[in-house]
């Protein structure tokens, strides 16, 4: 039996005057899921992302989150948690005083101990009792994480989450999403960044002026888009270049370094001729990853 | 399926906005000052050799400790209270712009209705907190440095210890009025201007417009019709007997500025769209839906005042101006009498009399202005000849005067006079008083 559907979105219109923001969004999540949300500036993502956390209602079509028919604004369900445009902080209040006057505001009990450990599942335990005034972006984004740790979400929404993060916070986030993710929460997130969307997440939904533009596993938009670019770095660069022109299935590139347009098929292919030809292959790397690649042309198609 | 959705109570909400509030650093810093400088001040002025005597009551703080607390009412009412209205109320909407908390606020608390009445109640209780810090801190520093000796009251009676402080807790407890108006004209400028700066001192800004036309010589209907007339007509309490009109009429036009004002600002915040990043005020919308309907309850409330006081006269007239300086004069005669050890004598007795004219008695003997003067008669039991004294009357247009005395020396002519044990201040000198600006001449 699949995983319950912690959201369900049918044909989801949002406009603010003349702008359209979304036009006919669909949007399924699973729980235990980690959804990414990505697109260009303007895409319609922040507006879907502030549906979900009941900022707004949507003009038309039907959302569900948790099981729950959404159809007013601040009608979200009680286990939504997450921030859009910022982790939304006090900054005259310490990383603690956050967390415990948020946890007054919903009346929650037991107090201490729960912050103690969402300060701790986010590794800001050190600076508890430092005012967020003088916090980074980095540690600002990861206490806005754990104040929306403090509900016990079933779903958390969250806007560019990785932003400001170093690699090793970043990793630390990571980690703490993938175990929400194991515990079933269902996570949504938006970003700009690829390389995060590949590493956090299963599927991804990519819009594009308000449009759905593709939604599904990584997996299958790699399929839907199999061609890529690829670095090719070798110990002889004019053998390897003639090599690649004469292998069918490969266009290769101008420019002074190699870099060949090709499927998987034909670069297996052309690796073998390589080694054959007795050149050695240094470095063969995706000039963009196969996500990033997959939303250049999607939204280039859509716009 | 999940459970319905609660909206955080607005006690919670509250809580939630006092902690923010009292974290700023400058609203502690303010609370702080508001409750430890009048003291300091009033002690400091109190054993100063000159005296504030510009200022209502300025002229008895050596005399009694209640003085200084009423120094600082009347300098609060000018300044103090809107710049801390400004602080508080000004920037309690304003602060969530600033800061891009509101969608967070938003999904916390689930109610733009709560979050109003929370954020309203929690500047509502800074804004109380700070001004019973005044009142106390400053009616503590009088008694401190300087006793609690009886008052000399606006028409130059005596009051009773107990009774000063009583219509110094109701003065204080007036001033709350015009103050609240100013709060809520503080929540509606942060509802609509955002994170401008003018969003944050709309309160000082329209108490500064009042004060200046309080200081012009507007009709009586236009004063009273002005929000902060009650920082002015709280100094009726401490005339005997208390002129209680003004001062009522202008506690009940301050309230209802501070709900029409605050009405408006929520009607303003309910209706913002919150998704919109762009928003920074509601532009046009501050200007139909606050603006515009404030200025009708000025317009309408001048007219009803118009109406019903049937005139638009400056309320001063030679009438008020002589019975007002011969109830006073009659008053400190007696206070006189006692320091210097005279036989006592009634106000009955004295049978004080003034003639004032304007101008010279060139000009009509009606408004402000300090060109008044006034010739005071009076009767002593068993002499003959009536006694006389001259005044010059510096008269503003909200009714309040000082009286330079210009006689005999050991009437009104000096400002000590030479008592059995030593020489002491002639309440006679010079005096404050007030024309009430409601009663007929």
């Amino acid at each position: 039996m699949g995983a319950r559907p912690a959201i369900r979105a049918r044909e989801i219109t949002k406009s603010f005057g003349d702008i359209v923001a979304l036009d006919g969004v669909d949007l399924d999540v699973a729980e235990g899921r980690i959804h990414g949300l990505v697109g260009p500036n303007g895409a319609g993502k922040t507006t879907l992302l502030g549906l979900l956390l009941g900022l707004a209602v949507a003009d038309g079509g039907r959302l569900e989150i948790l099981g729950r028919p959404i159809g007013r604004a601040l009608d979200a369900p009680d286990g939504v948690a997450g921030f859009v445009d910022g982790p939304g902080l006090y900054p005259s209040l310490t990383a603690r005083q956050n967390l415990a006057a948020l946890a007054d505001l919903r009346g929650r009990d037991n107090r201490t101990a729960q912050i103690d450990e969402v300060l701790g599942e986010v590794g800001l335990t050190d600076v508890a009792d430092d005012r967020v005034h003088g916090f980074s972006l980095g540690m600002r984004q990861r206490l806005g994480l754990a104040a929306a740790l403090m509900i016990r979400p079933r779903l958390l929404v969250l806007d560019e989450p990785s932003n400001g993060l170093d690699p090793s916070g970043k990793r630390h986030v990571h980690r703490v999403l993938k175990g929400l993710a194991a515990d079933g929460v269902a996570v949504v997130l938006s970003s700009h960044r690829m390389d995060d969307v590949e590493a956090l997440c299963s599927e991804v939904t990519i819009l594009a002026t308000g449009r759905v533009a593709f939604s599904g596993p990584l997996s299958k938009l790699a399929a839907e888009n199999p061609e890529l670019d690829y670095r090719l770095v070798t110990s002889d660069p004019d053998g390897a270049r003639r090599l690649a022109a004469e292998t069918t299935g490969i266009t290769v590139a101008d420019g002074s370094e190699l870099v060949i347009r090709t499927r998987i098929p034909a670069l297996d292919e052309l690796v073998v001729r390589l080694v054959r030809g007795g050149i050695a292959v240094r470095e063969l790397a995706p000039v963009v990853s196969p996500l990033e690649a997959a939303f250049l042309t999607l939204t280039e198609d859509h716009s | 399926m999940t459970a319905a959705v609660r909206p955080v109570s607005v006690p919670r909400g509250y809580r939630f906005e006092l902690v923010k509030l009292v974290s700023q650093w400058r609203i502690r810093l303010i609370v702080l000052a508001c409750w430890i400088a009048p003291a300091v001040f009033v002690a400091a002025v109190s054993q100063q050799g000159t005296l504030p005597v510009d200022t209502l009551f300025g002229r008895w703080m050596h005399a009694s400790g209640w003085a200084g607390s009423l120094v600082v009412l009347g300098f609060a009412g000018s300044w103090a209270l809107p710049l801390l209205t400004s602080v508080v109320a000004g920037d309690v909407f304003a602060a969530e712009d600033r800061l891009g908390t509101w969608r967070h606020l938003l999904v916390a608390v689930r109610s733009p209705r709560r979050i109003f009445a929370a954020k309203a109640l929690a500047s509502l209780s800074v804004i109380v907190l700070l001004v019973a810090g005044l009142a106390v801190s400053s009616a503590v520093g009088g008694l401190i440095a300087v006793g609690n000796q009886p008052l000399i009251g606006l028409d130059g009676h005596l009051l009773s210890s107990g009774d000063t402080a009583v219509r110094m807790l109701l003065a204080w407890l007036c001033a709350l009025a015009p103050t609240l108006a100013l709060a809520a004209i503080g929540l509606l400028g942060s509802v609509t201007l955002g994170r401008s700066p003018i969003g944050l001192l709309l309160p000082a800004l329209v108490a500064l417009a009042l004060q200046l036309v309080q200081m012009l010589p507007v009709p009586v209907p236009v004063r009273l019709a002005l929000p902060g007339y009650a920082f002015i007509s709280w100094n009726g309490l401490f005339a005997n007997p208390a002129q209680k009109g003004p001062l009522l009429t202008a506690v009940g036009v301050s309230l209802v500025w501070a709900v029409l004002a605050t009405a408006l600002a929520y009607f303003l915040f309910v209706r913002r769209d919150f998704t919109n990043v762009a928003y920074d005020g509601s532009g046009r919308r501050a200007l139909t839906a606050g603006v515009l309907p404030l200025a009708a309850l000025l317009v309408v409330t001048i007219g009803l005042f118009a109406v019903s006081l049937g005139g638009n006269s400056s309320g001063i007239d030679q009438a008020k101006v002589q019975r007002s300086v011969s109830t006073a004069f009659a008053h400190l005669y007696r206070l006189q009498t006692d320091e210097l050890n005279r036989p006592a004598v009634t106000e009955a007795q004295l049978q004080t009399t003034t003639d004032c004219n304007k101008g010279g008695g060139k000009l009509d003997p009606v408004g402000a202005g300090n060109d008044w003067r006034c010739v005071v008669t009076w009767h002593l039991p068993g002499v003959q000849a009536p006694g006389q004294a001259i005044y010059q009357l510096d008269l503003t247009p909200d009714g309040r005067y000082m009286a330079d005395g210009d006689g005999p020396k050991e009437v009104n002519g000096y400002f000590l006079v030479r008592t059995p044990v030593g020489d002491a201040p002639n309440p006679l000198w010079q005096f404050d008083g007030n024309v009430e600006l409601l009663t007929k001449g």
